[in-house]
């Protein structure tokens, strides 16, 4: 993060300065701290919008609740106005966060809470859409009763399509990082333009190529690895597209640059000094490798691990078009159960067990490795 | 790295080099299979097997009426949310790599979470929260819902992009007399337009492309994947991988253009 230099406060042009003074020179020297007025407001907004948007607050308090975060936001201005050039400087963080601050108190910290209060309702009715709210706890056990299988398959598959995605990103990434020279740049924007043609139509072009007579499966019956691939279990006689292992291979696919760009980085940034230091040390290669490059490396793997495994753990596109019944993973069970069923509480009860436990991971994750690399 | 040593080293090295161009030709199977069947002339309603090379599908790529009408919906929807969380976002990472405040680590892992979460919670989320305030799912709601992530995006993109900006540039513009709002328009906007374009075009194509959030949230809306996934049972038609790429094809171009203006004004610069 950049620090700002606190002497730049001091050069505020002069005209600014007599502006504040000019309206109200007491207001000035106030005694309350701009800072307080800037977060106090901002987090009071938020959960103002948070309990209208989940309409934990409703009809008359509402309207007072709208209104007082408005007056969060008049408060920000005047206190810019009637403050002085540090006063500004003080707010102007506040001032720039919070309106995209409160589009995601609205639209993502409102509808979780909305999701917990709906996990714990009950459908009055079969055919009712809306739940009325009385702390059903029995949503859950459905969840993990009925769907426990579905939860399992969503994080394996996840797990072994990240673990697949560093086997085959690492070294892609390193190759370009450390032997791409002047194609590093166009190496890198490989990688980045499969992002530009559609998921889902990406997600299809694999079914058709995994299809029984589409080409992966005739070559791989050609050279004659169909048996053996049917040993060990990846191909299911010689089918192997509505198989776990397509639904992996599917997701490896998808996640692929998530987990190969941020590797890249990591290893951009290193050294090679560090490597030519070990080497004239007589290390060789691969121990130079594994105790310099790697470890140097590892923020990048921890932050495509995130950014892989997060999404893939959720995703159904690629078991909805490469997998089978057998194969239902727990994201697809939340989106039956939500667009299909109509069965909103438990919809939303494995939601919410499917964020908890991402959450945990995550909290785990970043206490160790932070989350400055994710971006 | 330094030569190779001995023949081991260099069979290594070439395993790994042929390895690395073999992922490559992995992430380009179905992108290439998409392009080949444009070219496709399809049996019957799905356009899955090879049959003769033909051009009628680029001479018609509007022919498929109601695919078009979700490419254009879908145009339209990125468009606008991409320039709603353009300006919230850019605000947030101007705001968060500019100054250093109270709260801003709390502020931070905010903004972190909805990248952090799974898209069907979201979305999910987000349609029990439309749902229970008995607002109709739209056009409205499904810009709602991608401004919300792209917003994460484009604060975290940028803000990487901003952090190694010499801020006492603005200094010295005020320094020299301008003010405030003359230093942000002339010098720091800018210099920090470039992150803000790469951010705001990565953004557009993830609401392009989005499919699972924009499913919860749409109502009876149709963007181009949620048609592609409807009338998937029923038919496929080339006017699908046509249109794809042609979008496919303008991002690249408007990438490598984007790289290549970037790259000229930085010699300029050096000169």
């Amino acid at each position: 993060m950049t620090i700002s230099d606190p002497s730049l406060d001091s050069v505020d042009s002069p005209d600014d300065d007599s502006d504040a003074s000019g309206d109200s020179p007491a207001a000035a020297r106030r005694p309350i701290d701009p800072e307080r007025i800037g977060l106090g407001g901002l987090l009071l907004a938020g959960l103002l919008l948070v309990l209208v948007g989940t309409r934990l607050v409703t009809g008359v308090a509402a309207v007072i609740a709208l209104a007082l975060t408005l007056g969060t936001i008049v408060m920000l201005i005047v206190t810019a106005v009637l403050g002085g050039p540090e006063a500004r400087r003080k707010i102007a963080p506040y001032g720039l966060l919070k309106p995209g601050m409160l589009w995601l108190a609205l639209f993502y910290l409102a509808p979780l809470v909305t999701l917990l209060r709906n996990s714990l309702s009950t459908l009055p009715s079969r055919f009712a859409v809306k739940a009325e709210f009385d702390w059903n706890f029995g949503n859950y056990s459905t969840a993990f009763t009925d769907f426990g299988g579905q939860f399992q398959r969503g994080f394996g598959y996840a797990a072994v399509a990240t673990i697949l995605t560093i086997l085959l990103g690492y070294p892609l990434a390193y190759v370009i990082a450390f032997r791409g020279g002047k194609y590093r740049g166009l190496l890198l924007g490989l990688i980045i333009i499969p992002f530009f043609t559609s998921y889902l139509i990406r997600t299809i072009a694999w079914q058709s190529l995994l299809a029984d007579t589409g080409p992966i499966p005739n070559v791989l019956d050609a050279v004659g690895l169909q048996p053996l691939l049917d040993a060990v279990g990846i191909m299911d006689g010689d089918k192997i597209l509505n198989t776990p292992a397509a639904v992996i291979g599917g997701l490896t696919y998808n996640f692929l640059p998530f987990m190969a760009l941020p590797i890249y980085v990591s290893l951009e940034k290193i050294n090679l000094n560090l490597v030519d230091a070990a080497k004239d040390l007589y290390s060789g290669s691969v121990r130079a490798f594994f105790t310099i490059v790697f470890p140097l490396s590892l923020p990048g793997v921890f932050a495509g691990t995130l950014l892989t495994f997060i999404p893939a753990s959720g995703d159904f596109v690629n078991q909805q078009y490469l997998g089978n019944p057998n194969t239902s993973v727990i994201g697809q069970s939340i989106q039956n159960q939500f667009l299909v069923q109509n069965n909103l509480p438990v919809a939303s009860a494995m939601s919410f067990v499917l964020m908890a436990i991402i959450t945990v991971f995550v909290v785990i994750y970043s206490r160790f490795f932070g989350t400055d690399d994710l971006a | 790295m330094s030569a190779p040593s001995s023949p081991v080293g260099s069979v290594v090295r070439w395993g790994l080099n042929l390895f690395a161009a073999a992922v490559l030709v992995y992430l380009f199977l179905p992108i290439i299979w998409i392009v080949a069947f444009s070219f496709n002339e399809p049996k019957g309603k799905f356009n899955f097997v090879w049959q003769n090379v033909t051009l009628d599908n680029w001479r018609e790529p509007l022919k498929d009426e109601a695919l078009t009408d979700a490419l254009v919906e879908s145009l339209k929807i990125a468009a606008i949310s991409t320039i709603i969380a353009t300006v919230l976002g850019s605000l947030i990472a101007i705001g968060l790599a500019r100054y250093r405040f109270k709260g801003n680590a709390l502020l931070d892992f905010v903004l972190v979470l909805p990248l952090t979460t799974p898209e069907i919670v979201i979305g999910s989320s987000l349609a029990t929260l439309f749902l229970d305030q008995d607002i109709t799912r739209g056009f409205n709601t499904v810009v709602i819902a991608h401004v919300m992530f792209q917003i994460s995006f484009v604060a975290l993109t940028v803000r990487a992009r901003v952090r190694g900006f010499d801020w006492t540039l603005e200094q010295a513009a005020q320094d020299l007399g301008a003010s405030p709002m003359r230093t942000f328009w002339k010098v720091t906007f800018p210099l920090i337009l470039p992150g803000i374009l790469a951010a705001s075009l990565l953004s557009f194509a993830l609401s392009l492309d989005d499919f699972i959030i924009t499913l919860f949230n749409a109502g009876s809306v149709s963007t181009f994947p949620l048609f592609v996934n409807a009338s998937f049972k029923n038919s496929f038609s080339p006017q699908i991988n046509v249109l794809a790429t042609i979008v496919l094809v303008a991002s690249v171009l408007l990438m490598a253009s984007g790289t290549l203006i970037g790259t000229l004004r930085s010699r300029r610069q050096a000169r």
